[in-house]
């Protein structure tokens, strides 16, 4: 009225189409929700979420062949999408590909979320056939968070995709068929324990906005230099936005509630868990400790020294007191975030930097493909009661079922990183990057806490083909072509990135080549 | 031609080939893994004989980039210690496959044998083995350090399978601890391997661009111990070696052959090639404790040996105290004692080999590993029983015998720089004799057992399978030269990478063609 104008933002609507898209795709399917009929509306979400995603995936691939990898933020600064945050929506989108597949295995989902379990509400339920097919659209909004997360170059848009990535997979974890009330517990405890971190992290927003006057990571990163006798606000913001990051990807002290939701949780969901949000949690780990807080190295490189051998420790013994399937993998899943957080210190010089990221990124993508595969052979080994999570029930599981007993043998050997699987170039990139950094003592506890590993590893291998299988064993599930093909593929993607890793190895360091854009 | 190349993919394609076979043919199995292995042997013998042992040092390279982000290459390339550690490999396996030929059938028909039934197709076990062949030939063949560590921690799958799935009662527990220890002592010699990378700054992993690269003294010293504890876990030296009895006892005959005569050699062949050459200084320092080690090892070995009651741990407690000469003539540093412990390697391998195979044998026959339990099997299968005998006094090292050339070697080539450990040492020879002998008297001599009445002799097949291991001890015995001629050469060069000046302390050249003869 007065004559000021309001500049309109630029928005590079090309540049994040990959997450446009996912988000667009979440939204339609909320319409599909409320306006399709029943039997209509898994035919129309199962494309709708596939292609939706394959589009994003297709559109970050476009992008960095047309236009190459940006070198300034976008969206007016809040979102940096450089080469490790494309090359990480690159791999949670074809993660969350591999795992839709497996949701769509309607098996495993609960068919009416609000029945009190073994109630009559929940019987009828069950005989009209309903099912909660909203797990596609939270899926998508899930996935769109994990996309925005990593790529956030402004703590308040970091805590908002932080929220949109978590509060569906809370839902989601809710979701399970069987058992449902260790699932609705896990989804509980995952609540609780998830607003819980995220109060830590808008806290710990709150002081670093106290010391810097800025929720700029590139704003913080430069009042380090400038701003002084603040120091209580820095370190406590830092700690705080630390738990808050370091329990989205499990590492201990903040890992008590893997465990539980991921045994709890639909195993297509923990597929989902185990691989997309781990990727995305290390981005945006990475980009805050090293963008915005990379000149205080000096400071938090002790603490996250303590935190990586703790994790890879707490994860590798108590992994062996498991006799779940599922919890096990947890604890491996925790021991892993540990190996990884053993490349996150490899700080220094900016060759090592690269290193270490590229080493991270290459990582991530090894072990992700592995988790799914591993998970999806469990959706497969079932009982009456469901799928056959005690570790007793897979005795013998080699006689019954070879290939599949194989494969999952071969997957808890990339797991062990044994050469010649992915796994052990994973291992490989991370150690070497450490060493590279300084960080040798932390490779010798990673070396002695892989040994203690593979102790369990082996013991689920030496249960499968060395025992005798018992009388009235869990049956293989003749599987959809869906959880089949994912098997194939995260076998494949095992193998392949296990004997000619230098493809993925190029691409990764091609996308730390720049590290985080500021 | 790629000799090294096709050697290992000629089982690789073996073994696929095996196991697409249609489920449940079991004799087609056998006799195509028999087949392929025969075929590796001939292709090793066509190589072996282009191998010019004065020429170049590494002979047959390939050189390809694998994983140019790490540096890695597949570098392939053999010297004359590797060339016969390759040609022992090929030997033994079609002679393992055909001594296996029933191991795989399930228990004897009238029960005896107390070992569960296998549980897996004879399919499986024929081609995991071929698997192992091309590993086997590779981490000999690798002229890649990486490529070296890749084959050295793959190899234990498959030999991990063949014990878990095929071995006797206590065969889950025994393929564990084979496997933790080994992959233990892989992992901290994995941190090496990254640590050698990062200091030495050569952005390659190939080994003779890396031999001297290292120079800082306690650098030097921490990467050996990281190589050193792997080897020494493989090989097994004392105090590593708890692993060896349990797996070698519960293996499968035929993999035990595998398993003591070649897998373990690796870890003495990589004290030789890797710990010496890449980190003399480092060897030299650490010397007093490996041969205090090896000593402890040669006597502890052959004490406990005396004491089984077990004819499989016996053997593998014979091996202990075995590796303890190898790798007291790896680290004494003369010619003499190399060029024995090397010679040592391959001796082991025929009559270790020959030891297990034979033992399988008397097994099938009795169902049980108990000495206790046979008696006076000499006189109902008198070629069995000779068979034993000679194998077992290759063993002892009897002059005339291929293990006597080299023990001799080993402890002249010692005795040379320190006196008193190969004097120690010489003390093994003679419990050697102990444990041997004392076995052979209570297995074979006196009353026939009843158990053993029904004992057959050794029919053709098991014929074909001692007859070729007898004819390396006894040639090996009298005629090493060919041998010798090809690792000499090799040795002195590793001597020279190790930056050893004085190699025949005590001029003893011509002892030391008094022990080729």
């Amino acid at each position: 009225m007065n004559g000021t104008t309001i500049p309109a933002p630029t928005i590079e609507y090309a540049l994040l189409a990959p997450m446009l898209i996912v988000f667009g795709a979440a939204i339609v399917g909320v319409l599909v929700e409320a306006f399709f009929p029943r039997y209509l509306r898994k035919s129309v979400h199962v494309p709708l979420t596939l292609l939706a995603l394959a589009g994003a995936f297709l559109m970050t691939v476009l992008q960095v062949v047309r236009e190459g990898v940006p070198t300034t933020p976008s969206a007016m600064g809040a979102v940096a999408v450089d080469g490790p945050a494309l090359f990480i929506w690159g791999l949670i989108l074809v993660l969350a590909i591999v795992s839709t597949l497996l949701i769509n295995d309607e098996d495993q989902f609960v068919a009416q979320a609000a029945a009190v379990p073994g109630s009559a509400d929940e019987e009828e339920a069950v005989r009209s056939g309903y099912a909660q097919t909203e797990v596609y659209p939270l899926l998508l909004f899930s996935v769109g968070g994990m996309m925005l997360f990593p790529a956030s170059n402004d703590l308040l848009i970091m805590f908002v995709a932080l929220e949109v990535l978590s509060l569906p997979l809370y839902l989601l974890c809710g979701l399970a068929r069987r058992r449902r009330l260790l699932s609705q517990e896990a989804s509980v405890k995952y609540f609780l324990l998830g607003a819980f971190s995220s109060a830590f992290f808008l806290y710990g927003m709150a002081l670093m906005y106290g010391y810097a006057g800025s929720l700029d990571l590139k704003a913080i990163s430069a009042a380090l230099g400038t701003v002084s006798g603040q120091n209580t606000l820095l370190l406590a913001g830092t700690a705080m936005l630390g738990v808050g990051l370091l329990f989205k990807l499990g590492a201990a002290p903040f890992q008590a509630w893997k465990p539980d939701v991921y045994q709890g949780a639909p195993t297509a969901v923990t597929a989902l868990m185990a691989s997309t949000v781990l990727v995305s949690a290390f981005g945006a780990l990475l980009r805050v400790f090293w963008v915005a807080l990379g000149n205080l190295d000096w400071d938090w490189r002790p603490v996250m020294w303590g935190v990586a051998i703790l994790t890879m420790v707490v994860g590798a013994i108590l992994a062996i007191t498991q006799t779940d399937i599922k919890r096990m993998l947890a604890y491996s899943s925790i021991a892993h975030s540990g190996f990884i957080l053993t490349g996150v210190i490899a700080t220094g010089a900016f060759e090592q930097n690269q290193g270490a990221l590229s080493a991270i990124l290459f990582y991530l993508a090894a072990y992700g493909f592995t988790t799914v595969g591993a998970f999806a052979v469990v959706t497969m080994v079932r009982d009456a009661g469901g799928e056959a999570g005690h570790l007793s029930r897979w005795a013998g599981l080699g006689k019954r079922a070879p290939i599949l007993a194989g494969i999952f043998a071969f997957f808890l050997l990339a797991f062990a990183g044994i050469p010649l699987t992915s796994g052990f170039f994973g291992k490989y990139a991370v150690f070497s990057a450490a060493v590279a950094g300084d960080a040798l003592p932390l490779v010798v506890v990673g070396v002695v806490t892989s040994a203690i590993a593979a102790f369990f590893y082996v013991r689920v291998i030496v249960l499968m083909f060395f025992s005798e299988p018992a009388a009235d064993g869990p049956t293989i599930a003749t599987p959809t072509i869906g959880t089949s093909a994912v098997v194939a593929l995260a076998a494949a993607a095992t193998v392949v990135l296990g004997v000619f890793p230098q493809p993925v190895l190029d691409l990764a360091g091609e996308a730390a080549s720049a590290l985080f854009i500021r | 031609m790629p000799w090294l190349s096709i050697l290992m993919a000629v089982p690789v394609l073996g073994a696929v080939g095996v196991a697409c076979l249609p489920k449940g043919s079991h004799k087609p199995a056998k006799q195509l893994a028999l087949l392929v292995s025969l075929v590796v042997l001939g292709l090793t013998v066509a190589m072996a004989v282009q191998f010019s042992p004065n020429g170049q040092r590494f002979q047959f390279t390939e050189t390809h980039s694998w994983i140019p982000a790490f540096g890695v290459n597949y570098g392939l390339g053999v010297d004359g210690i590797a060339l016969v550690l390759i040609a022992l490999s090929a030997v033994l396996v079609p002679i393992v496959i055909l001594a296996s030929w029933h191991d795989t059938d399930g228990p004897a028909p009238d029960g005896r044998d107390d070992a569960p039934a296998p549980k897996r197709s004879a399919k499986t076990y024929f081609a995991l083995l071929l698997v192992l062949e091309a590993m086997m030939i590779g981490v000999f063949a690798a002229t890649d350090i990486f490529l070296f560590y890749v084959f050295f921690e793959a190899m234990l799958i498959p030999m991990y399978f063949m014990i878990g799935s095929y071995g006797g009662v206590q065969r889950s527990y025994a393929a564990v601890k084979f496997l933790l220890y080994s992959l233990f002592g892989g992992l901290l010699m994995l941190v090496a391997v990254i640590a050698l990378y990062v200091v030495a700054e050569k952005n390659t992993f190939m080994f003779p661009e890396l031999i001297g690269v290292v120079q800082d003294p306690t650098t030097q010293k921490w990467l050996f111990a990281g190589f050193f504890i792997a080897f020494a876990v493989k090989a097994p030296l004392w105090p590593f070696h708890t692993w060896l009895p349990d797996a070698a006892a519960q293996a499968p005959a035929g993999a035990a052959v595998l398993l003591v005569g070649v897998l373990d050699k690796v870890g003495t062949y990589g004290m030789l090639r890797f710990c010496l050459e890449l980190f003399p200084d480092a060897s030299k320092f650490f010397t007093p404790l490996v041969i205090v080690l090896s000593v402890v090892g040669i006597i502890y070995g052959a004490i406990v040996a005396i004491g089984q009651t077990d004819m499989k741990r016996l053997i593998a407690y014979t091996s202990i105290s075995h590796f303890g000469f190898i790798a007291l003539g790896v680290f004494a540093m003369t010619q003499n004692a190399q060029a024995g412990a090397t010679l040592y390697m391959v001796n082991h391998g025929f009559s270790t080999g020959a030891l297990f195979l034979i033992a399988g044998f008397l097994i099938h026959r009795r169902g049980s590993a108990q000495i206790a339990d046979y008696g006076g099997v000499q006189k109902v299968a008198p070629l069995l029983a000779g068979a034993f005998l000679i194998a077992g006094l290759s063993g002892l090292a009897l002059p005339g015998l291929s293990s006597f050339v080299s023990e001799f070697m080993v402890l002249i080539g010692t005795y040379e720089r320190y006196a008193v450990p190969a004097i120690i040492g010489a003390l093994g020879v003679i419990l050697a004799a102990i444990y041997i002998l004392w076995m052979y008297q209570r297995m074979m001599n006196g009353p026939t057992a009843d158990s053993v009445k029904g004992f057959t002799d050794l029919n053709g097949r098991e014929k074909w399978v001692v007859a070729p291991l007898i004819a390396a001890i006894i040639a090996l015995g009298f005629f090493p030269k060919p041998v010798l001629d090809v690792i000499n050469p090799a040795v002195d060069k590793t001597l020279d990478s190790a930056q050893v000046l004085d190699k025949q302390p005590a001029s003893t050249a011509a002892e030391k063609k008094g022990a080729g003869q």
